[in-house]
C-alpha cells in the first residue's frame, strides 16, 4: 500500500510571504477553537495516538490547499470514520444515528487541567545501549518510507554529526502504524548548511533534526 | 491566575505594517487564491462552520466529549497559556545564573519549577543566543511548538512558506521579520521532528542592568523565543 505524506515541506521552494502576527491572535474564525478542543478531547479518549493523528493529517490529498485547522478538522473526521465512531451520514444529519462504540476514556471538564499538565511524555526506560556517541558522523538513510515517518526528505542521504543523546523514545514510525511503541534511541543530529544546500545557501548555517536510531547509519 | 495571563495587545516587536496584509478567515497563509475552486469565501466558511457544529453535536450526543471540557480547553489556550509564560522563563534566566544553568542541564524541570509543563512541552530544551550564534526553531513536518511556554503557534509558524524556507534560507526568513544579522553570526536552525520542544533564550538587551524580572519579561516577545525576533530594546518597551 502506498503512503504519501504531503507535509514534508523543508527546503521546498514554496513562494509566499510570511505574515507576522500579533501575540494573542490565536484563532481566526469562531470554528477554529472548536476544532482544537474537539481534537484534544477526542485524543484524550485513547482511540488513537498522536502519531496516528499526524499520519491522518499529512496524508490528506488536498493538504496543500487547506488551512491549518481545516487540516485538523479533516484529520479528526478521518480518524473517527476509520474507527466507525462517526459516520458521514451522521455528519450530514448533524446528529447521532448509530449506536456509539465505547471509547476508553472521557475527558471531563474538571480533569482538563490535570490531563494537560501531565501531557504524554515519550521517553521510555533504557533497554539497549545507544549505537552512536556524541561527535560521531552519521548518515541519514535515504528512500521512501511506506508509512508515517519523521525523517525529513531534505536530510535523507546527508551526513551529519551526533550532537546529543535523548534516551529512548516512542518510535513514531511504529506507533503511527499501530505496531506499538517500540522505543528507540533519539539523537539530535546536526547538518552543515552547505552539505544540505550547497555553499551559497548554507554559509554559516547549521540545521539539526531529532532522529531515531533506525533513521541513521554510521558514516565511515 | 493573573501572573499567567498575557496581554495580547502588547507585542513590541510587531511591525504594524504587516497587519493590514493579514488575511482573516483562513488562517493558513499559503498565499494562494481559494475563490476559483471553492466559490466565495463566505459560503466556504459557513460550510466549514456547519461541519464543525455537526461534528460537535454528534460527538456530544455519543458521549465522546464533555461540552464543558471543550470550553475549559479553549479557555486554557485562548486566555491562560501563552508566550508570557516563556517570557518569565527567559527573564529568570537573565537574572539568575543558577537558574540559567539549570535550564541548560534540564530545561523541562527548570521550566516546570515556574509552573509550566505538560502537553507539547513534555521534553524541553532551551537554546541560548550568543553574540556569535542565533537560534531559530521550526517544524518542517507539521507545527510542533512548545505550548506550555508559548501557547498555540502563530499562523505563520504553521504556514508552508515558513516551514519550507526556514531550514534553507534562514537569513532570508529573518530579514522578512526585520532581523538582519551580520554575516559573522552563525545561525542554528532546530527542526522539531520528534517530541523535543525548543525555547530560544534571546540575548538580554543592553541597558537593562537595573531592570527587575517583570520589566525584563516585558521585553521578551514571542518571536524572540522562536528565533524570528530579538528581545526589545528598553526604549521600545517604555513608550
Amino acid at each position: 500500500m502506498s503512503y504519501l505524506s504531503h507535509a514534508d515541506l523543508g527546503g521546498r521552494n514554496l513562494a509566499g510571504p510570511i505574515k507576522a502576527e500579533v501575540e494573542g491572535e490565536v484563532f481566526h474564525a469562531p470554528w477554529e477553537p472548536r476544532v482544537l478542543a474537539l481534537t484534544l478531547a477526542m485524543g484524550a479518549t485513547g482511540s488513537w495516538n498522536i502519531d496516528m493523528s499526524r499520519a491522518a493529517r499529512e496524508t490528506l490529498p488536498d493538504y496543500a490547499e487547506l488551512g491549518y485547522y481545516e487540516i485538523w478538522l479533516r484529520g479528526l473526521v478521518e480518524l473517527l470514520k476509520a474507527r466507525s465512531l462517526v459516520g458521514e451520514d451522521e455528519l450530514a444529519a448533524g446528529s447521532a444515528l448509530h449506536r456509539a462504540p465505547a471509547v476508553q476514556r472521557l475527558l471531563l471538564a474538571d480533569r482538563v487541567g490535570e490531563v494537560l499538565a501531565a501531557g504524554a511524555p515519550t521517553q521510555r526506560a533504557t533497554t539497549a545501549p545507544a549505537a552512536f556517541v556524541v561527535g560521531q558522523r552519521v548518515r541519514a538513510r535515504a528512500g521512501h518510507a511506506p508509512h508515517h515517518t519523521r525523517l525529513p526528505g531534505y536530510v535523507q542521504g546527508k551526513a551529519g554529526v551526533i550532537e546529543r543523546l535523548h534516551g529512548m523514545h516512542v518510535f513514531a514510525d511504529a506507533n503511527a502504524q499501530g505496531l506499538g511503541e517500540q522505543p528507540q534511541w533519539l539523537y539530535t543530529v546536526v547538518f552543515d548548511g552547505a552539505a544540505l544546500w550547497g555553499d551559497a545557501a548554507g554559509a554559516g548555517v547549521a540545521v539539526s533534526v531529532d532522529a531515531w536510531q533506525p533513521y541513521l547509519e554510521a558514516d565511515p | 491566575m493573573a501572573t499567567d495571563a498575557y496581554d495580547p495587545s502588547h507585542d513590541p516587536s510587531h511591525d504594524p505594517s504587516h497587519e493590514h496584509e493579514h488575511e482573516h478567515g483562513h488562517g493558513h497563509g499559503h498565499g494562494h487564491v481559494h475563490g476559483s475552486e471553492h466559490g466565495d469565501e463566505h459560503s466556504e466558511l459557513s460550510e466549514t462552520e456547519l461541519r464543525v457544529r455537526a461534528l460537535e453535536s454528534v460527538l456530544t450526543q455519543k458521549g465522546y466529549v464533555d461540552p464543558a471540557a471543550l470550553d475549559v480547553l479553549i479557555d486554557t489556550y485562548q486566555t491562560r497559556v501563552g508566550p508570557r509564560n516563556g517570557a518569565r522563563v527567559v527573564a529568570r534566566s537573565w537574572v539568575d545564573p543558577a537558574y540559567r544553568e539549570w535550564l541548560r542541564c534540564d530545561a523541562t524541570a527548570a521550566i516546570a519549577s515556574l509552573g509550566y509543563a505538560g502537553r507539547q512541552g513534555e521534553h524541553m530544551q532551551a537554546v541560548e543566543n550568543t553574540p556569535s550564534l542565533h537560534n531559530l526553531v521550526v517544524c518542517t513536518l507539521c507545527s510542533c511548538y512548545p505550548w506550555p511556554v508559548l501557547g498555540l503557534p502563530p499562523t505563520w509558524y504553521k504556514s508552508a512558506p515558513y516551514r519550507s524556507r526556514a531550514v534553507k534560507d534562514p537569513r532570508g526568513v529573518l530579514a522578512e521579520f526585520g532581523v538582519r544579522l551580520p554575516d559573522h553570526i552563525r545561525i542554528r536552525v532546530w527542526d522539531s521532528t520528534a517530541e523535543l520542544r525548543y525555547l530560544v533564550i534571546p540575548e538580554r538587551p543592553a541597558g537593562t542592568e537595573r531592570f527587575d524580572e517583570a520589566a525584563l519579561a516585558a521585553l521578551v516577545t514571542r518571536d524572540s523565543m522562536i528565533g524570528t525576533g530579538l528581545a526589545c530594546a528598553p526604549a521600545a518597551a517604555s513608550r
